[in-house]
């Protein structure tokens, strides 16, 4: 018999009796303004950077700004300007390790811990919001949610073949327990709210 | 490469680490800070003891049907074009992932965090084939090139001090001598590590959760190391034992709620990433492991360990870990849950964790999936005395204790003996032949036992 037998054949000798699945509970969702505030001194907490915004123009501007001044700036999003072509699935990681900045919408926020949902929809290539030396996420202030059971209800987390919670800037606590922003991951994290 | 080649005693291998009292003491009060930043966080969520209560539940279901969850998990997952393998053991585990490398002609691997890995000892596995592996979370690359095993699950170097850190980035990196700056040490295994990740050929992560429903699996970081290999390598296989199978993708709100604000008081992982089919162009491997855990299903006293999310926070509020440190326990997995796993896996080698307990219960009270841990750590006890595993010195006293505490009179008596013998002779306690006095005083004894006060009092 093949090892895959064996082991279900053991677990379904020594698995104990069936027992219900417990139902869900249905979690409310809180009003908007407060699932702002605490969205926003969520991300703060956890050494992100929120910036409110009521449209794209000033996005518009940061973006420029930021081609201006040389650095190689990747952009996904189409309401900031043509989405940059020249990354998608096939790009090499030598060549997403030189990116500088890129800008990513995201699709949902979570005001408990302020994640906020990436998928394969939102990228041309998984490795950008990892390797890129800063990260901006642009979400929409109607899309935040209070908790993670309203955010597993409103996306469908396995729609795509990838996708993300990112929550803060890559850190790590590993040396003394002192926490280090920028491990391996996005140095920095800008939130653009949209109203 | 590995240094629990031959298992120490837990109090021998403990008495080694606090003989630097200092060291001890910082070791301690790091990890209870860890476990208090727990408490506050915890403590903001009103619905917190619904939600542990819920995590246990799903698990208690998921364990009573596993088999088909298993089945169900492997259907979807090879629908969406990932290969799904099956380890009874660790070295079928290693040999399947020795296999896919061979095949691809793979030289480099980077691997993320997996306490699995660690416990099928992959790595000198690896290594023994000519293949480089390298761990890419920071604290596991820091012991790594110590030649050390990880001392904690979530915060694999734990037991060491800037200084020591500094020490080995200076041997291996070239770093400044006696720079422990954190963020400068940092940033010289980012770029150490950056290099790694986009040399490798493959890529090797663990599992948290896996979704029978979907056929996807969650790994969650603080660092983005195992998105980073996993996204840049052309091949990436995930390892899990079995346990990590849950039902349905809106179970993973309540687990991804539960889990960091227990390991590190976080209310969520910076990174948790949901995998569900390879990007085009890469291969994605599953490896399913039984490895003891099938039997250990079939323990109904033990069984409810499987429940465990590794999340450490029994670790961190564990008195006996925070002063004896994760060396001692001679395992991939130390800590209170690991002297649960590991005897189920080895009874003759880990007779002793088991032991190394003050059955306080305050691990049970931080799980958050609510395993009984220190009664089972208590059943283990019965079960190796039983099963002569156990050292002479604790059987005698296993069965000293089953005598005194069956015989409420006889309890009694020992306790006014006892007393009597603290009160007039200190010098027959305080000795070295009386292990409860190593590193520390006996306290002076009460003239009066509890029951004499409180019969006294009861009236009053
Ligand atoms: S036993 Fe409970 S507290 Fe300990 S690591 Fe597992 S889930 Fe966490």
């Amino acid at each position: 018999m093949s090892s895959r037998e064996d082991i279900l054949k053991a677990i379904s000798q020594n698995k104990p009796a069936l027992v219900e699945s417990p139902a869900m509970p249905v979690y409310p969702d809180s009003d908007q303004t407060s699932v702002l505030e605490q969205f926003i001194q969520t991300a703060e907490l956890i050494g992100s950077k929120v910036i409110q915004l009521k449209d794209w123009q000033e996005i518009i501007l940061e973006f420029e700004n930021a081609k201006a001044n040389g650095k190689f700036v990747v952009n996904t999003i189409s309401e900031i300007g043509t989405p940059d072509v020249s990354i998608d699935e096939m790009s090499s990681s030598v060549d997403l390790e030189k990116i500088d900045l890129s800008f990513v919408r995201g699709q949902l926020g979570v005001a408990e811990n302020s994640a906020i949902w990436v998928d394969d929809s939102n990228l041309p290539n998984r490795l950008l919001p990892f390797i890129c030396q800063h990260l901006v996420l642009v979400v929409e202030a109607k899309t935040l949610v209070a908790t993670m059971h309203q955010a597993y209800e409103k996306i469908n987390t396995f729609k795509t073949g990838w996708g993300a919670f990112i929550a803060g800037p890559s850190k790590t606590a590993d040396i003394e327990q002192s926490l280090v922003i920028g491990a391996h991951g996005a140095r920095s994290l800008v939130i653009y709210i949209l109203s | 490469m590995e240094k629990f080649l031959k298992p120490v005693e837990h109090a021998v291998a403990a008495e080694k680490f606090i003989s630097d009292e200092a060291r001890t003491n910082w070791h301690d009060e790091t990890l209870w800070f860890v476990r208090a930043k727990r408490d506050k966080i915890v403590h903001k969520l009103p619905e917190w003891e619904s939600l542990r209560e819920l995590g246990s539940q799903i698990k208690n279901h998921a364990l009573s049907n596993l088999d088909t969850y298993l089945l169900a998990f492997e259907k979807n997952a090879q629908a969406n074009g990932v290969k799904v393998h099956w380890a009874a053991d660790a070295k079928e585990h290693n040999e399947i992932i020795l296999e896919i490398a061979r095949k691809n002609n793979v030289k480099k691997i980077v691997k993320s965090k997996s306490m699995l890995t660690e416990e099928c000892h992959l790595n000198p596995f690896l290594i023994s084939k000519g293949i480089e592996v390298v761990d890419t979370d920071l604290g596991e690359r820091i012991v790594q090139f110590r030649n050390e095993p990880p001392s904690h699950i979530v915060l694999p170097a734990i037991h060491l001090k800037k200084q020591d850190v500094s020490d080995t980035f200076h041997e291996h990196l070239h770093t400044e001598k006696g720079n422990n700056d954190p963020q400068y040490l940092t940033e010289a295994a980012r770029q150490h590590l950056r290099n790694k990740f986009i040399e490798a050929d493959l890529s090797i992560t663990g599992v948290n959760f896996a979704v029978a429903e979907t056929g996807g699996f969650v790994v969650c970081t603080n660092e983005g190391n195992a998105d980073m290999g996993a996204h840049a390598a052309k091949i990436h296989i995930a390892c899990m034992g079995f346990e990590k199978i849950i039902p349905k993708a809106e179970h993973l709100s309540v687990f991804l709620r539960l889990l960091t604000r227990s390991a590190t008081g976080q209310p969520i992982t910076t990174y948790s990433s949901h995998f569900h089919r390879p990007r085009k162009g890469q291969e994605m491997h599953i490896v399913i492991v039984d490895n003891g855990r099938s039997k250990q299903l079939g323990r109904e006293d033990f069984r409810n360990s499987l429940k465990c999310i590794r999340c450490a926070a029994c670790f961190n509020t564990c008195p006996v870990y925070r002063r004896s440190g994760g060396h001692s326990y001679h395992n991939a997995t130390a800590g209170p849950i690991g002297s649960i796993l590991n005897p189920n896996i080895n009874m003759r080698e880990n007779a002793d964790l088991p032991f190394a307990s003050t059955l306080c219960g305050s691990c049970t009270n931080v799980c958050p999936v609510k395993i009984n841990i220190h009664e089972q750590l208590w059943k283990w006890r019965q079960v190796l005395t039983e099963e002569g595993y156990a050292s002479s010195g604790k059987t005698a006293g296993m069965k000293g204790m089953a005598f005194v505490l069956s015989y409420p009179k006889v309890f009694r008596f020992a306790g006014k003996a006892g007393r009597w013998i603290i009160r007039m002779f200190p010098g027959l306690v305080n000795n070295t032949l009386n292990p409860w006095y190593k590193q520390r005083e006996m306290p002076v004894a009460p003239k009066h036992s509890f029951r004499d006060w409180y019969i006294k009092n009861k009236k009053a």
